[in-house]
């Protein structure tokens, strides 16, 4: 997954306090997104257990996922009959629609021919025939958690979506890619069904992830895109790709069902949201709904209200990278000074983004861009560096473990950007209220400059009455 | 050779399990065959962690893929009273480059990275399956470093593939006997100094036991590994008395501390008030037979009067509250068993409880203890838990994080008692925080809302 654009990657041997995580773990989370799907790693157990922690600790979820649970034996001698013991216990036990195998750093550095495991597999084992499998490659040792939801969503695209002579009226497809919340995607389904469409979302977050409460207990993943919503995808009208990484899937789209993609890089922001709210209407042919009509007018009085406090604040950002586009991109278009914006990994994205430094890094690298800074936007792993500099965290992405209703959260479209920019904003204004509070002051030599009781020139939003 | 450690932790004398079997079972080792897709639990490397990461003042480096650390650094309940540089995550990140070209020199440079910045007093070098596939030597890269930097840089060889969490609690443990334990001399001995072994101050637990240990005028010399710090693991040696709690873990720890230095060990627990007392009491009763003053004795069971009596106080109240409520274990062995007589006594009814982690003779004495109509399951599907709760055959149950969903998507109370927790259970307070806790959790007013039937149904 080596990528053409280039950007600083720090100079260090050792990733100290990593951004990254690895990308079976992202391969996990879109196969997640499927109704009745169980993700199952091709590699040691381990590679599982901390995965599934991870996902359990973010979304306080059961998460169903399962290994091949490959011993040193099997790594040396080759691991196709641990796959397909794995594939036939799972399928008895559990019986579910898909399962989804990613490779992990064991299996990959074996070299294990995957294309090849899988037609071996099925010539072996005709009986099943019905369940659905898709394999991708998502070596540890390459690329992160997008470059591997990505290549699941490619892999689900081009092992199952088939052409259909037809075209369903109304019917568009929503690539969704893991920058987006089950919150986000649950926002964009009601604002694409708010124009009489009816979306076929993949992977869709917002039906197994987004706190279920089963009749039954069900160990694969419960309720996400079905397997025959995935077959239908041939006869939507346009596919919606959200996020710089679900290009390839979307290519692989359009290259086998002939649906026409439109490309939206974020959602998050007043513009952005303009643009697809205007290609919602257009495909549509009806007019925007007056309750987003509502949202966009409260957005911009929002951003009114707000713009004083996020005006040259200087924030450093370090998120997965699409989401690091959205976010840094948002904060920009409130006059916001992005000091550093870090990924995880490399990524054609990374070229769009503005900020005074944009790196490949870890938390140790943001510790030390940030100081100084106003504010870090990171996941919860920020919180160590963020507690040494004294400056605060506000918590995006994935993990998220030290906050209730982690993947719930709202930042596309009008009404999302609204809540980011009230989330965020409400920490500066807080900062100004506790600094005045205390009598403090930022300005050396001019100590007493709030004196009069009056927070002059509106900017604590205090002068209004 | 990797092969001939791991051959010789399975027949670990000092391990009662190990010992029940058959030579040629002992060969196979302890660990059960793991079924493919139908597998759950960590991997040797997650136990060499889990059983070393506490020691905080040591910069802990994996060298591997970035699933190993990226995915689950920050992530464990251990407390430190001191340094937290335990807390951060070191790794050698291997790229693709890394596979083909090897990854020596990257850890080379890593370690050297780590000694340059942030000095710790040693780096733990944590080997995964990838660089033990590519033939990294990370033995000689950690003999090299260390020599050249003046500092312990310490291999730990338990990469994931080789077995399960145990077997790499157990590597962890020989890695230091080979490299840190009996390194280094303590400033000063007394006739009380312990070394406890297999507790990781969860959620601080270890702050629980240590007034009492100061209070009877036992010295902690050194604990692994919870809040320790490296000196103090290197100078455990000198210890007069270890204790091994959590015995199938470091029993080989302990037993090999006995061969080499002399020093006896015994196994106990933190848990419940009458194993609490126990300890306290084979504790002071083995420092006397050692040349400990006879004091000792009595000052333990001043102790452990006051503090039974002050227990047995503070629980009543729950007596009333507690009676007729059953509460389903779904853990594993020795450790949760011991809280078990102290919540019966609190006036809790323990309905059954799951063995697939136990003993033969923690299944005997289960049965001793609750009689034939108690319930032991071996091999429990998720799902039956989940009928069984759904069907109210208990009031609460208790387990590790990862199974809590069954119990809270069935609309039962849940309270952790594994790893993750946030609330220390250890000694007699920790005793009544626990029945604090499941109190709060089965008295909440939510359970009630949350299963009316919705409006439309």
């Amino acid at each position: 997954m080596s990528h053409i654009q280039r950007f600083p990657t720090t100079a260090k041997a050792c990733s100290v306090n990593p951004l990254k995580m690895s990308q079976p773990l992202g391969g996990a989370l879109a196969f997640l997104g499927i109704d009745n799907c169980l993700p199952l790693f091709h590699g040691s157990q381990g590679c599982t257990a901390f995965g599934l922690v991870l996902l359990v600790r973010h979304f306080r979820e059961a998460i169903p996922l399962q290994t091949t649970a490959m011993d040193q034996v099997a790594t040396i001698l080759g691991g196709y009959e641990n796959l397909e013991e794995a594939i036939r216990n799972i399928d008895e036990r559990m019986k579910p629609a898909l399962i989804g195998v990613c490779t992990t750093g064991v299996t990959e550095t074996k070299g294990e021919d995957m294309a090849g495991a899988y037609a071996t597999f099925r010539q072996r084992n005709p009986k099943l025939d019905p369940l659905n499998l898709v394999f991708v490659n998502t070596p540890d040792f390459a690329g992160g958690f997008e470059d591997g939801f990505a290549a699941a969503v490619t892999g689900i695209v081009e092992t199952l979506a088939q052409p259909v002579p037809l075209t369903v009226k109304g019917q568009v497809n929503i690539l969704a890619g893991c920058h987006l919340t089950p919150g986000d995607v649950e926002e964009l389904r009601e604002i694409v069904e708010s124009f009489g469409l009816n979306p076929i979302i993949l992977p869709d977050l917002s039906l197994s992830m987004c706190g279920r409460q089963p009749t039954d207990f069900a160990p694969t993943s419960l309720g996400g895109t079905t397997i025959e919503q995935i077959k239908a995808m041939g006869a939507s009208e346009i596919t919606l790709a959200i996020g710089e990484h679900m290009r390839v899937a979307a290519a692989a789209l359009e290259l086998k069902t002939d649906v026409p993609t439109a490309f939206f890089d974020r959602l998050t922001g007043l513009e952005a949201s303009d643009r697809f709210i205007r290609t919602l209407s257009e495909i549509s042919g009806r007019p925007v709904p007056a309750r987003l009509r509502r949202q966009r007018e409260s957005l911009v009085d929002g951003m009114l209200d707000g713009h004083f406090f996020f005006s040259r604040k200087r924030i450093a950002v370090a998120l997965e990278p699409d989401l690091l586009y959205a976010v840094t991109g948002f904060l920009n278009d409130m006059g916001a000074d992005v000091v550093a914006a870090v990924s995880p990994t490399q990524a054609p994205v990374l070229e769009k983004i503005r900020a005074r430094t944009v790196l490949v890094g870890d938390h140790s690298d943001v510790e030390a861009l940030a100081s100084g800074a106003d504010l870090i936007v990171s996941n919860s792993h920020g919180r160590q560096g963020a507690a040494r500099l004294g400056v605060p965290l506000h918590r995006m992405g994935l993990p998220m473990f030290d906050r209730l209703g982690a993947g719930l959260t709202v930042n596309v479209g009008y009404r999302g950007t609204r809540e980011t920019l009230f989330a965020i904003g409400n920490r500066f204004l807080a900062a100004e209220m506790d600094h005045d509070a205390h009598g403090h002051d930022h300005t050396d030599g001019d100590e007493h400059h709030h004196q009069d009781g009056g927070c002059g020139g509106g900017s604590c939003g205090c002068s209004a009455g | 050779m990797l092969q001939d450690k791991v051959q010789e932790v399975f027949n670990e004398p000092g391990c009662a399990k190990n010992q029940a079997k058959s030579e040629k079972e002992r060969k196979k080792g302890c660990t059960k065959a793991l079924k493919p897709g139908a597998a759950a639990g960590g991997c040797a490397y997650d136990g060499a962690m889990i059983a070393l990461q506490p020691i905080a003042d040591v910069a802990h480096l994996v060298h591997g893929p970035i699933a190993c650390l990226g995915n689950s650094w920050d992530n464990r309940g251990s407390k430190s009273s001191g340094p937290q540089t335990y807390r951060m995550g070191f790794t050698t990140d291997l790229s693709e480059l890394d596979v083909i070209h090897g990854g020596e020199k990257k850890l080379f440079k890593a370690i050297k990275e780590i000694i340059t910045q942030y000095d710790p007093p040693a780096v733990f070098v944590y080997l995964t399956c990838v660089p033990s596939m590519i033939g990294d030597d990370v033995e000689a890269v950690c003999k090299h470093a260390s020599r050249k930097f003046g500092k312990p840089v310490i291999p730990i060889n338990a990469p994931g593939f080789v077995g399960s969490k145990n077997l790499g609690n157990k590597l962890a443990g020989e890695a230091l006997l080979e490299h840190v334990i009996g390194t280094e001399e303590p400033e000063v001995s007394t006739d009380t100094d312990v070394c406890i072994i297999g507790e990781y101050n969860l959620a601080g637990e270890l702050w629980q036991i240590k007034p009492l240990f100061d209070e009877i005028g036992i010295r902690l010399l050194s604990c692994i590994s919870g809040d320790a710090r490296y000196h103090e693991v290197a100078r455990a040696h000198r210890a007069r008395l270890t204790m091994v709690v959590c015995s199938q873990a470091l029993v080989n720890v302990g037993r090999k501390m006995e061969e080499r230095w002399g020093i006896p060990y015994f196994e106990g627990s933190f848990y419940g008030v009458s194993d609490m007392s126990d300890t306290l009491r084979t504790m002071t009763r083995m420092l006397v037979e050692r040349g400990a003053k006879k004091e000792l004795i009595d000052r333990a069971e001043g102790v452990i009067a006051r503090e039974e009596s002050r227990v047995w106080r503070r629980l009543e109240p729950y007596r009333a509250r507690f009676d007729g409520k059953r509460v389903l274990l779904f853990t594993g062995g020795v450790k949760s068993w011991s809280m078990v007589t102290a919540l019966e006594t609190a006036g809790l009814t323990i309905v059954g409880t799951s063995t697939k982690k136990s003993t033969k003779e923690d299944k005997e004495r289960i049965k001793k203890a609750k009689g034939k109509e108690f319930h032991m399951w071996d091999d429990l599907k998720p799902r039956d838990i989940y009928k069984m709760l759904r069907d109210s055959e208990a009031d609460i149950m208790l387990s590790g994080g990862r199974s809590q969903f069954i119990s809270l998507k069935a609309k039962v109370p849940w309270l952790d008692i594994n790893q993750e927790r946030h609330h220390a259970y250890a000694g007699y307070d920790g005793i009544v925080a626990l029945c604090e806790e499941i109190d709060k959790t089965l008295s909440s007013p939510i359970w009630r809302q949350v299963r009316l039937p919705a409006p439309w149904e």
